[in-house]
């Protein structure tokens, strides 16, 4: 069936470490529950059934910044909210990743005023920018993939 | 909108024309009095307690900036639900930092509007038990809605100038 079968009885797998911990960190990537505005209504239908993040190890969205390894910005941030996003950024463990989510929150988009951070890239180092007003659940698991190439490269000397 | 709603009852605009001297004008079948500062008070305690306003469905203001007498009209829209009416109110005020007494005695949910007043347009209310921002961060510096706030515009980054804009972004580090 599957790798198992080709292995035979052996039961062992030699691999890099750093290939196997970058799997895992892809395949089990848990993000933060981070609704702003209209972005979010295009994340939680990436997440439901027609899309199913959950196929790329998204199936949960932690409220918790403390149990999750990426945030999703989906959405404008305001100047008022910003402290609090960074405050959250902080409360993540390590490793940790950013996806900015959709015009507003890479650039500002239509906001261009006093009120809208322009671009969450101001406030958090920013991994992934998706595209789009908002962009289609396509565009947004476009990004994660895009992250997973990102992530599937890291090498273990940059962490220590 | 019905046409029972946008009629006002006469009789209520007689009264506070005569009460206070009120200027009244017209907008599409809906009266609003042209009340001062120290008028808006009593008007809406008679209002409120005689004439069954209950509501008081809006508190917001207009800039006139340049002008600046008056530079500022605060708006109040009243609503009778039992005589299906709506009233508005509206208190010129001049020059730049302009100060008008609370309305919270009156209607509580007065206090809300009058911090997002104080907030957007930098108009303070006296009497007002918790004056503070309310839209805005704490810190916030400046009143936005006034007309002669700067919008805050930033240069938009094309590719003839992408490298120009982007040695000036502010990019956030880990």
């Amino acid at each position: 069936m599957g790798i198992e079968q080709k292995l035979g009885n052996m039961g062992v797998v030699t691999l890099k470490l750093e290939d196997v911990v970058n799997w895992s960190r892809t395949n089990a990537m848990w993000p933060m529950l981070f609704g702003l505005a209209c972005c979010a209504i295009e994340m939680m239908a990436a997440q439901a059934a027609n899309y199913d993040m959950s196929r790329f190890g998204m199936e949960l969205m932690r409220a918790s910044p403390r149990q999750s390894d990426l945030m999703i910005v989906a959405g404008r941030v305001s100047r008022k909210m910003a402290p609090v996003l960074r405050r959250l950024y902080d409360q993540m463990p390590d490793p940790k990743w950013v996806i900015a989510m959709g015009d507003c929150a890479s650039c500002g988009g239509v906001f261009n005023n006093y009120a809208i951070v322009q671009g969450v890239d101001e406030v958090v180092p920013v991994d992934v920018y998706v595209a789009g007003c908002p962009p289609r659940p396509e565009a947004l698991i476009h990004g994660i993939v895009t992250l997973h190439e990102k992530v599937k490269g890291e090498k273990l000397k940059e962490w220590a | 909108m019905s046409e029972s709603i946008m009629t006002n009852a006469p009789s209520i605009v007689q009264t506070l024309r005569d009460r206070f001297g009120a200027s009244t004008y017209e907008f599409r079948g809906e009266t609003s009095l042209i009340l001062k500062t120290e008028q808006i008070v009593p008007a809406c305690q008679i209002l409120r307690d005689e004439y069954s306003f209950e509501l008081l469905t809006e508190q917001t203001a207009v800039d006139y900036w340049p002008e600046l007498a008056p530079r500022f009209h605060v708006v109040y829209r009243l609503r009778s639900l039992k005589n299906n009416l709506i009233l508005g109110l509206r208190v010129p005020l001049e020059g730049n930092f302009p100060v008008m007494p609370t309305l919270t005695g009156v209607y509580a949910n007065a206090n809300w509007f009058e911090r997002e007043l104080w907030d957007m347009f930098g108009i303070r209310f006296e009497g007002h038990p918790d004056l503070r921002r309310v839209v805005m961060p704490e810190d916030w510096v400046g009143h936005p809605l006034r007309k002669d706030y700067p919008l805050g515009y930033e240069e938009v980054q094309f590719t003839f100038n992408f490298d120009e804009i982007d040695v000036r972004k502010p990019y956030a580090q880990e």
